[in-house]
């Protein structure tokens, strides 16, 4: 294996920001190109509906002001969702001028703005008046601080509590530098605490922090706690398997403990999976390959993900199921593999893979990564929430079946499509919820 | 293949493009240039009293993406010594016996002024003058200029002078700062002018810088009116030059009308012939792009023309004047529908908008269901491109509510999306001339006006 050392030195630039920053000039051009539509489709296809036409139209006028501010009144993780969302399925896939022209590149024009906001402090401020009201929220990622920041601006006291030590979840941890740096969701995150939010870092919940006691002291209590690690393959050597979210969060946070090897086997075909072979290519594996037990019609990555993974070098082996890691002591030699036949469908509505028997085969690899989802949330049992298809299960106000208590994020959805945007619009959804729910209850406000 | 040469009150050239009198005419280098790049002429940026210019001096409208979409100036008229003109005007005039080479004259409104510019221009063996009586800018103030084509009287007085010491043809151009375009033009009949040229520029202040607070552009702090041109003059240039080609005295004397204000393109050069120009000019898209844009001016125009089975420039000339028409004589029972392409249509809703919010309110949402749905009515759950897509409504036409304004014609950005159908109102052919001669009450008295259309059976939403 390469030495830690020389990955961290290569790190910063290998994943680098993969789409440089527009040019005043090009996203000039490119907001010039918007039609400006009446109730716009782009608008639609956004969950957070964005007015998107306006901020265009804005930056067309040279008011980036303006624009950054018509994108926090909908968003206030329009730095995050500039990066990382997929507009091919979103705005830009619903762009008018995608039929016979080039959709509007929205996104970039999204970061354009969002760009001005961060360099110039162009942030949201809270306006209303203290309602005397307090919600703790649980989790930093994308919908604890969407739903954070939606609930300062209308005057609450909100504070989260975050198991790590940085806030901005898989933003942060999660997402492949290239895609989305560290310091942008931190930043986020910061720009929350503007509106008067608390975060408190490396407070786990149901460990430091307790539902009762949060039940006592605050008015409301928000779980966005995401989902757990990478559920285990039940095969034979195991322990030699690096869990992908690790892998990705060692790249971005903490670079000298990432170990990369030269032949490197991601098992999974989501967009994690992606993450996870493109940053073992590009820091330094001569050989990636993505073992899949079903086929490229199957993955569940975005088609954009598959043809970057396939132009980044990344090589696939479908319709092939791990079986067993072969081992040199400790250290991984190889994934003995079986092959797939596709059946009748399963429960997914995917062709079910039968693997078939006596058809064991080696793939040779000295480190092998694992990406194939997040375990559902243990939580829900600890707190005795009431679920659905193993996550929280919420009414329409995202609320569960203790009163005063939501849930929001990927701990209420199975990650997957769109996960950041959506875990956006429940923060803000919930958040208004939640607003609507006091003033319903029109208990006397004590204001100190 | 369509014969593009021309005879212009004499003045004979290969194609009826020239150069306007402006920067891109202003030395024999650049007319050399314009002449091998293929020009059919050019008029000799003006000659005349001595002047001194500005930095700056240039400002330009923008429009989105479209650069140069007008530009204005203070330029002033030609700023070389004058007898470096003169020699250069003969020497471009021997090397280019096909070419028309005509000179813009200015010079203080004296007899003998007027006679020695006139005398010099035709020792140099030019084909013609182009009195200059529009330059709205620095000229003016010293009483030459717009200060002469602002009053018919003085434009008449000099082009006398003029045509009394002239032996080769003398155009009479005109600015278009005026309130009634055929009161010079009237005058350059009466002085027995052989031609006139119309528009020079317009009066115009570009901006303002909101940096700065000073005008576009800024010269030391300071801006002023310039002359517009270019693109965005185009439809001013073509009311004026309509306006000539139907008045009965102007048309009747016969005068040929060199147009010019915004030709850019040879569907631009088509409409100026068709409203009655026998010449073009051409500026500022010179000025945008070079002498280059001859090729296509003149090939596009052939091409238009053996499509169009027109031979000859003349042929094409003032071919439409006679659709021109007062609001009077239009038919008020003429009726015309939008109608939109839904196979074609983007559904942007720009449409919908424009006539909801400002026309006459006839446009609806349809949704894929078939039900009148209203903007926005969309779940706030509801998102991704299948849901924004598949459950976009359609807009459609209230036909019965329609006034066929063309509005959303207009705002339409997909080519022939939506097309203004005319369909039979029921009524017999009017007019207002007429109503207000036979139905004289109709057209002077609302309650009388409410029975007419009760009568007719026209109905105002």
């Amino acid at each position: 294996m390469e030495s830690a050392s020389s990955v961290s030195r290569d790190i910063g630039q290998a994943l680098a920001e993969q789409l440089p920053p527009l040019t005043a000039n090009a996203a000039a051009v490119e907001a010039d190109r918007c039609l400006y539509c009446y109730d716009a489709p782009c608008t639609h296809a956004c969950p957070t509906h964005i007015d998107i036409p306006s901020f265009i139209k804005k930056i067309a006028t040279h008011n980036l002001r303006g624009s950054a501010a018509t994108i926090f009144a909908s968003n206030l993780l329009g730095a995050t969702c500039a990066r990382v969302c997929p507009v091919q399925e979103l705005c830009e896939g619903a762009c008018v001028l995608g039929a016979d022209h080039k959709p509007i590149s929205i996104g970039r024009l999204q970061r354009y703005a969002m760009d001005y906001a961060r360099e110039h402090r162009s942030y949201p401020t809270v306006k209303a008046a203290p309602t005397g009201r307090s919600i703790a929220v649980i989790g930093a990622g994308a919908a604890g601080l969407s739903c954070a920041g939606e609930l300062a601006r209308l005057g609450h006291a909100v504070t989260v509590f975050e198991r790590r030590s940085l806030p901005g979840g898989l933003s942060t941890y999660g997402i492949i530098a290239l895609r989305e740096p560290v310091d942008i969701a931190i930043e986020e995150a910061r720009m929350i605490e503007g509106l008067g939010v608390e975060i408190k870092t490396g407070l786990e919940f149901g460990k430091d922090v307790f539902l009762a006691t949060l039940q006592k002291e605050f008015d409301a209590v928000v779980v966005s706690a995401g989902l757990g690690r990478t559920p285990g393959l039940g095969i034979d050597g195991e322990e030699a398997i690096v869990d992908g979210l690790e892998f990705i969060e060692a790249s971005k946070t903490g670079a000298a403990a990432l170990k990369v090897g030269r032949n490197v086997i991601v098992i999974g075909a989501g967009n994690t999976a992606v993450d996870c072979a493109t940053i073992a290519k590009r820091l330094g594996a001569d050989r990636v390959t993505m073992v899949y037990r079903r086929t490229d019609r199957e993955m569940s990555c975005y088609e954009h993900e598959y043809d970057f993974a396939r132009k980044e070098g990344i090589e696939f082996r479908f319709l092939t199921q791990p079986a067993r890691v072969v081992l040199d002591g400790s250290l991984p030699i190889g994934l003995e593999c079986l092959r797939v036949e596709l059946g009748a469908p399963d429960a997914s509505g995917r062709p079910a893979p039968t693997a078939v028997q006596g058809s064991e085969f080696v793939l040779a690899a000295d480190q092998i990564v694992k990406a194939i989802g997040q375990v559902k949330p243990s939580l829900a049992a600890q707190l005795g929430l009431e679920t659905k298809k193993g996550l929280i299960a919420v009414d329409a106000s995202f609320q569960t079946n203790i009163e005063g208590v939501y849930a929001i994020g990927d701990c209420i959805r199975a990650s997957g499509a769109a996960s950041t945007v959506m875990a956006v619009q429940d923060g803000k959804l919930a958040a208004a919820a939640i607003h609507q729910q006091f003033a319903q209850r029109a208990e006397p406000v004590e204001v100190n | 293949m369509a014969d593009l040469r021309i005879n212009f009150a004499g003045i004979k050239s290969p194609n009826p493009f020239w150069l306007a009198s402006a920067p891109p005419t202003n030395s024999g280098a650049q007319i050399h240039k314009a002449f091998e790049a293929g020009w059919g002429g050019a008029v000799w940026k003006t000659i005349g009293a001595p002047v001194l210019n500005v930095s700056n001096r240039y400002g330009a409208w923008h429009y989105g993406r479209q650069r140069m979409l007008a530009i204005n100036n203070v330029e002033l008229i030609s700023d070389r010594p004058i007898e470096i003109n003169l020699r250069e005007i003969a020497e471009i005039k021997r090397a280019w016996p096909d070419r028309a080479v005509i000179v813009s004259a200015m010079v203080e409104s004296k007899p003998e002024a007027w006679r020695d510019i006139v005398r010099l221009i035709e020792d140099t063996g030019a084909d013609g003058i182009e009195l200059n009586y529009g330059c709205p800018h620095g000229m003016s103030e010293r009483g030459m200029g717009a200060a002469v084509g602002q009053v018919p009287e003085y434009c008449e007085q000099i082009t006398r002078w003029v045509m009394e010491a002239a032996t080769i043809p003398v155009i009479m151009k005109l600015t278009p700062n005026i309130t009634n375009i055929v009161l010079p033009a009237r005058a350059g009949v009466a002085a027995g002018a052989n031609a006139l040229s119309l528009i020079n520029t317009i009066n115009s202040i570009v901006g303002v810088d909101l940096d700065t607070l000073e005008l576009t552009p800024s010269i030391g702090g300071k801006g002023g009116h310039g002359g517009y041109a270019g693109p965005a003059v185009k439809p001013i240039a073509l009311n004026m030059l309509a306006a000539l080609g139907t008045d009965e005295i102007v048309s009747k004397s016969g005068i040929p009308i060199s147009g010019m204000g915004g030709i850019a393109t040879w569907q631009d050069a088509a409409q100026f012939l068709l409203l009655g120009a026998s010449s073009l000019q051409v500026c500022t898209a010179v000025m945008h792009y070079g002498y280059r844009i001859i090729e296509d001016l003149c090939d596009g125009l052939s091409n238009w023309m053996d499509e169009k089975g027109f031979k000859t420039i003349a042929d094409v000339s003032g071919h439409s004047l006679h659709r021109v028409s007062e609001f009077k004589d239009l038919d008020l029972s003429y009726r015309a529908v939008a109608r939109i392409d839904a196979d074609k249509c983007i559904k942007c809703d720009l449409c919908y908008v424009a006539c909801n919010d400002t026309a006459h309110q006839c446009i609806d949402l349809i949704s894929p269901q078939g039900a009148l749905v209203e903007p926005r009515s969309y779940d706030v759950r509801s998102n991704g491109k299948r849901d924004a897509v598949e459950t976009r409504p359609q807009p459609v036409v209230r036909e019965e509510d329609c006034v066929g304004c063309r509005l959303c014609y207009n705002v339409c950005p997909v080519d022939d999306c939506i097309q203004m159908v005319e369909l039979p109102s029921g009524r017999s052919e009017v007019t207002w001339s007429e109503l207000s001669e036979k139905q004289t009450q109709v057209t002077e008295d609302w309650e009388t006006m409410k029975a007419y259309r009760e009568r007719v059976g026209i109905h105002i939403h």
